[in-house]
């Protein structure tokens, strides 16, 4: 790092204040937002944990109860369940199909702005258009797919009342949104991979499926696990989709997240149990607790790409 | 097609071994042909998938509910946008809402580019007790899940009076790690020492030396972090959903999710507001999305 202005030694710490006053007044206002609008209310969330509020009246100690109650939440459960069948349904086809599409791209050397950006438009498309959008087409009655299915003789399927399907439509929701992103992220691996590793392998008679195997993925290791821990982060935390999808005008919705709960995500509930019902305490566990699943799942996706990709390697 | 060998240029005996050549060479090309036109079919292929969504919603929003109710479906673009948008302008305010979300989103990103290279400049560039712990700090930030802070950050609106006013969705988003440390990546290589030294001797002062010499330096990366926080702002809906507590002040995102829920059965009119929603972002995006992908990949590298 350059340092035009020479340190101060010695004199302490008031010295520097009065030195760099400049300095610190221009990075001063990233830290005070952070401290009101983050800091503060994380801090806060951990109080609000271990108590019962309704946002109005007093606030209640409780303890632990908020998680004793958590444990046993039946519906807190299958919100998690939900959570992570969403997030394998979409990410396991996601960066699949990504991974060919940029190998792909990275064989054809025309038109290559036109797919990238063709490729990438799906990633900035505002979520809740978007899940209108596949609310309409898997619609039961009405929806182009149905209509499709029927077409082709093919009994309709109840893609929104299923408690499978309707997994299945977030993530196919997530996948269309995410694929081509996750592509051009990989892609920009591709090209940064000394190309002499592969007109060796060529001169050593590996085809191209060997390449991809064996120099192409190995190289990618890094890049890969950035989209497989940013993926893992991300479905944790689905909310619009969902919300989008079986929005009601009831406040108290009995079935949030669609019928029977079947697309009710974590932070979907998080969201119903605080802003529907009012339970701010209960709401701030809740978040915790996604908080340390979030933590955890990271660690573990952390551990099984490097170790599956050192195995691949050696 | 490659040259013709004329046959009787070349001595009988070695016709043969000349004509299998070519006939190789022939069909190693055509082989290469057909590969590339097999990769761009299944390129395209992707762009159909990728595509359709907007071809789709074009359909809906230009029939009529009961085009859309029949089976089959309109399959074609049809004549009745000017009607179906004309009943999204009367069950939401389309206009309002739309200039509330300009707002939002036009405020965020102009304080966002302004607090953020003014922070990255100077982590960049100037050595002052605590820099590097400031920064270390700064991206531990990243690491907070929004959601942690989603219910207090409620109740202090609520109790700065800020709930249900535009306030509420722009400061909150101003705080924004990514970019100071975008933005610093860029300054370190971008804006040279010696002619920050140069500036100084001619006695320019530190916001001098930020507004004259690094501000021009980084423009390009001033423009992929405007469109990255213009995009995320205008799209964003739990954090509106929440703040905005009186219906009738949102944002675009809030009303196109009221008018779903409300009318989700009437496709017509609300694929003509997802569509009027949707579609000026999404051109004005791929005006500037080649350098934006480009510089999404550079990025990639780095992280």
């Amino acid at each position: 790092m350059a340092a035009p202005q020479a340190a101060v030694k010695g004199p302490g710490r008031k010295r520097a204040v009065v030195t760099f006053w400049p300095q610190y007044l221009a990075i001063s206002p990233f830290y005070v937002l952070f401290a009101v609008f983050m800091l503060g209310p994380v801090l806060f969330s951990l109080y609000l944990a271990f108590h019962k509020w309704d946002g109005l009246g007093p606030m209640h100690y409780t303890g632990l109860q908020n998680f004793r109650f958590l444990v046993k939440d039946s519906l807190f459960w299958q919100s998690l369940t939900n959570t992570f069948a969403i997030w394998f349904l979409s990410t396991v086809p996601m960066l699949f199909l990504a991974l060919v599409l940029a190998a792909m791209l990275n064989a054809s050397v025309r038109f290559g702005g036109f797919y990238r950006v063709a490729y990438f438009v799906p990633n900035v498309t505002s979520l809740v258009a978007v899940a209108i959008f596949f609310g309409s087409v898997f619609a039961n009655q009405v929806g182009l797919i149905n209509d499709v299915l029927r077409w082709l003789h093919i009994p309709a399927v109840g893609w929104m009342t299923g408690s499978f399907t309707v997994k299945l439509v977030i993530a196919s929701l997530i996948t269309w949104q995410w694929t081509g992103y996750n592509a051009i992220i990989y892609l920009a691996g591709m090209q940064a991979i000394d190309s002499e590793l592969y007109e060796a392998a060529r001169i050593d008679g590996a085809g191209p499926v060997q390449c991809f195997r064996r120099i192409t993925i190995p190289q990618l290791r890094p890049i890969i696990l950035f989209t497989v821990i940013m993926s893992a982060i991300g479905s944790m935390q689905t909310f619009t989709e969902p919300q989008v999808l079986f929005g009601s005008t009831d406040a108290t919705n009995p079935d949030t997240g669609g019928p029977g709960h079947a697309g009710l995500t974590t932070v979907l509930y998080l969201y119903r149990e605080a802003f529907d019902f009012n339970q701010y305490g209960y709401g701030a566990a809740i978040a915790w607790a996604l908080f340390l699943v979030i933590l955890l799942f990271t660690a573990i996706n952390w551990g099984m790409v490097t170790r599956f990709g050192r195995r691949r390697a050696g | 097609m490659s040259q013709a060998v004329s046959d009787k240029s070349i001595p009988a005996t070695r016709v043969g071994r000349a004509e299998r050549a070519r006939r190789a060479n022939q069909r190693a090309g055509a082989r290469r042909r057909v590969q590339r036109i097999a990769l761009h079919l299944l390129l395209l292929a992707g762009v159909l998938v990728s595509m359709f969504p907007f071809y789709w919603t074009a359909v809906m929003a230009t029939n009529t509910t009961e085009d859309m109710y029949r089976n089959p479906p309109a399959l074609v673009p049809g004549t009745h946008l000017l009607h179906n948008v004309h009943r999204v302008f009367q069950n939401i305010d389309f206009l309002g809402s739309l200039l509330n979300t300009v707002i939002v989103s036009s405020a965020t990103t102009l304080l966002v580019l302004f607090i953020d290279s003014l922070a990255a400049f100077t982590f960049a560039k100037f050595e002052f007790p605590g820099n590097r712990m400031l920064f270390r700090f700064l991206l531990l930030t990243l690491m907070l899940p929004a959601q942690l802070s989603l219910i207090p950050r409620f109740v202090l609106m609520v109790q700065i009076h800020w709930a249900g006013t535009l306030n509420s969705l722009i400061f909150p988003g101003v705080a924004n790690a990514f970019g100071i440390f975008w933005m610093r990546q860029y300054i370190q290589g971008a804006v040279p020492d010696e002619l920050l030294q140069a500036a100084r001797l001619d006695g320019c002062g530190f916001m001098r030396q930020y507004w004259h010499v690094a501000l021009p330096a980084v423009r390009p990366a001033l423009a992929f972090l405007g469109i990255y926080t213009f995009i995320t702002t205008w799209n964003d809906y739990a954090w509106p959903l929440i703040a905005l507590i009186n219906p009738k002040k949102v944002t675009l995102q809030v009303a196109l999710a009221q008018l779903n829920t409300a009318h989700h059965t009437d496709y017509s009119m609300v694929m003509a507001g997802t569509l009027l929603a949707v579609l000026p972002l999404v051109v004005v995006f791929i005006l500037f999305a080649r350098q934006f992908i480009r510089d999404v990949m550079k990025g990639a590298l780095r992280g």
